[in-house]
């Protein structure tokens, strides 16, 4: 094996990781909610897009720009579950899907409206350089987003299994009636997911701005996370990080058979959506997601 | 005697006969015929600008009315109509290309899209609600890929030439003729539509929509009749791009994207979920609302308004935004479309003053 492809799965592991947290905002929003996101990639879009500016701007310390643009998406969230998605309750499921793809195309036209369509670096925030790891050469960046993904990660756990919100959120997510009957405020979760979901889905805006720099391109990943929440399963967190690292190494892997054998080309960007339409045909409720038994 | 045309403020018919017909009463049979004769006569009407805005109407109402059958009628959501609608406009180029009359290639090529889209409807047979829709998502991205892959079919990258409609020698490709080619086309798909709804089938679907456990308890056979959405949703898709193929003579990836899948349901939403007349309405909304923000910003240039947003820049972006904003202030305000408000606004004329 070259080392080419240890590298592309060393690559394909650390985008995973990223799919993997974008997936579990995702799955955040769908369990509190009942709403499937499409917006959740302009998420990333905007929190990186504001944090770029903050810092370009107004020439803030990285620390102050990157917490008032998750302090920012947090009431940015909370503003879009009150003022659109609350009064659409119990409207049919097609125009809640419908009202969040309207957001979606809406906010990206107005971020491309407002900072441009070309990327843009973000200013140096960390001395970037290469590190060695296992005998491969690692951007110390792509070191930073995986650190990143894993604080998410284990901050997701311990919120939902220790914090008394993250607790309230699990009620709800289970039963919407029995948890209002012990007092936890359902509207309020609602609108607590939205904003955690979009702080979240900032941070890992930010830190693929910082390794690839701020575009439109960010909200592809918004995309990309349908086939990794579907392969782990909608409703089930921990399957939005096994899928978000599956479909991350079997893009690179792709990437890997398309550069060495076959050179058909964009395997890359394909590949996901291949995958998707197999798991939905023999397994469509996921690796881990909760079977919906209908009897008539 | 004018009151007898007029319809009564209650349901008063008696037989399941005069609930079926398309038209509910003589006045509006006159009515539709003649606005389909004021419509044979706009080539002498109107500008060459707004004939073409028509033409436009015509074929993208086509595609939007296939994807109301599928989302409006039998409750099915597709985020990938754009894909659809090229492979007929593709489908229908190469056959043209290789010798098929231009007439029966839009045929044609309508039922091989039909083909097309119920292999990517299988899924529907296991899937649904919001699996579905991103089973379409993926369709959307496997099919735009195809296109610029398959370079024999599409041309690639650089899209495929689509020979000008002749019939028995006559060539149409001037606006004024194409019109009636897409007229034509047009008042057959959109009466095929009315009629479908009145039949057995066409109540299965809603059925299928409203409570799919009624329908299948009452004996509608689910995987038929989600499939067959899909087959005649795609028909519609293939024969508004075929009509779009030809009057362009060209055809290429480029504007395929998901953002034009979005635009046709916008149409729908705008228009009316599960409405005939809806799709036509959405679609002529969706059509002149890039020409009036053109219109607008021509209006505001060199204003203060304008200096500060660089409209000219921005007015793709405006578009797109305006868009996705109607998608939502429809879905919020009006969820049952600008059909809804027009029967409204029927219903209050029709007992003005008395209106209750």
């Amino acid at each position: 094996m070259s080392p080419l492809f240890f590298e592309l799965l060393l690559n394909g592991l650390i985008i995973g990781a990223l799919y993997g947290v974008v997936g579990m905002c995702f799955v955040l929003i769908y369990k509190a909610s009942q709403v499937v996101n499409f917006a959740q990639g302009e998420f990333l879009l905007i929190g990186a897009w504001i944090c770029w500016w903050l810092l370009t701007s107004w020439h803030m310390p990285f620390l102050w720009g990157f917490l008032i643009s998750l302090a920012f998406m947090t009431l940015f969230g909370i503003l879009v579950q009150l003022v659109v998605l609350r009064p659409l309750i119990g409207e049919p499921i097609i125009s809640v899907i419908m009202v969040t793809i309207g957001l979606s195309i809406f906010f990206q036209a107005l971020m491309k409206w407002m900072f441009g369509t070309f990327a843009q670096p973000f200013p140096p925030v960390f001395a970037l350089s290469q590190v060695n790891v296992l005998g491969l050469h690692v951007q110390s960046a792509y070191l930073l987003s995986t650190a990143a993904s894993l604080v998410i990660m284990v901050g997701f756990a311990w919120l939902f299994k220790y914090s008394r919100i993250g607790l309230a959120m699990r009620a709800t997510a289970f039963s919407q009636q029995i948890a209002s009957s012990l007092g936890i405020s359902v509207r309020q979760m609602f609108a607590l997911a939205w904003g955690i979901s979009a702080a979240v889905s900032a941070v890992a805006g930010v830190v693929v701005g910082i390794v690839n720099g701020v575009s439109s391109a960010l909200s592809y990943f918004g995309i990309k996370v349908f086939p990794a929440v579907i392969l782990g399963g909608l409703d089930s967190i921990f399957g939005a990080v096994v899928g978000g690292l599956i479909i991350g190494v079997l893009e690179n892997l792709a990437q890997f058979l398309d550069s060495q054998y076959l050179n058909w080309g964009n395997l890359y960007e394909i590949v996901p959506f291949y995958v998707l339409i197999v798991i939905l045909m023999i397994k469509p409720y996921g690796l881990f997601g909760t079977h919906e038994i209908e009897r008539v | 005697m004018a009151i007898a045309t007029m319809r009564p403020c209650g349901d008063y018919r008696t037989s399941y006969r005069a609930d079926q017909t398309i038209f509910a009463t003589r006045l509006s049979t006159a009515w539709a015929l003649a606005g389909l004769l004021l419509l044979c006569l706009a080539p002498w009407l109107l500008s060459g600008y707004l004939l073409s805005l028509l033409i436009q109407i015509g074929y993208l109402g086509i595609a939007a009315l296939g994807l109301n059958i599928l989302v409006g009628f039998s409750g099915q959501i597709s985020v990938g109509h754009a894909v659809f609608y090229g492979f007929g406009g593709f489908s229908s180029a190469y056959l043209a290309r290789h010798g098929v009359p231009v007439p029966l290639a839009i045929v044609l090529a309508g039922l091989w899209t039909t083909a097309v889209g119920l292999i990517f409807g299988l899924p529907a047979t296991r899937v649904k609600g919001l699996y579905l829709a991103i089973a379409t998502l993926a369709a959307q991205f496997i099919l735009q890929d195809f296109f610029v892959r398959a370079e024999w079919f599409t041309g690639g990258t650089h899209g495929a030439v689509a020979p000008p409609f002749t019939l028995f020698g006559t060539d149409f490709s001037t606006d004024t003729r194409y019109f009636y080619v897409v007229l034509f086309f047009f008042t057959l798909m959109y009466l095929a539509a009315a009629n479908l709804m009145r039949s057995r089938d066409g109540r299965a679907l809603v059925a299928v929509r409203d409570h799919y456990l009624s329908a299948e308890m009452m004996g509608v056979n689910l995987t038929k009749y989600r499939t067959m959405a899909f087959g005649i949703s795609s028909f519609y898709a293939g024969i508004g791009g075929a009509l779009y193929a030809h009057y362009i003579g060209f055809m290429s990836v480029e504007g395929l994207d998901i953002l034009f899948s979005i635009q046709f349901l916008g149409m729908i939403i705008i228009g009316g979920l599960g409405s005939v007349m809806g799709s036509l309405m959405g679609t002529a909304f969706m059509v002149a609302l890039p020409e009036l923000t053109g219109a607008l910003a021509t209006a505001l240039e060199g204003g203060a308004i304008d200096h500060a947003l660089h409209l000219k820049d921005g007015i793709t972006y405006l578009r797109e935004m305006l868009i996705g904003a109607s998608i939502i202030l429809f879905l919020i305000f009006e969820p049952d479309g600008l059909a809804h408000r027009w029967q409204q606004i029927k219903a209050y004329w029709k007992l003005y003053p008395f209106s209750y």
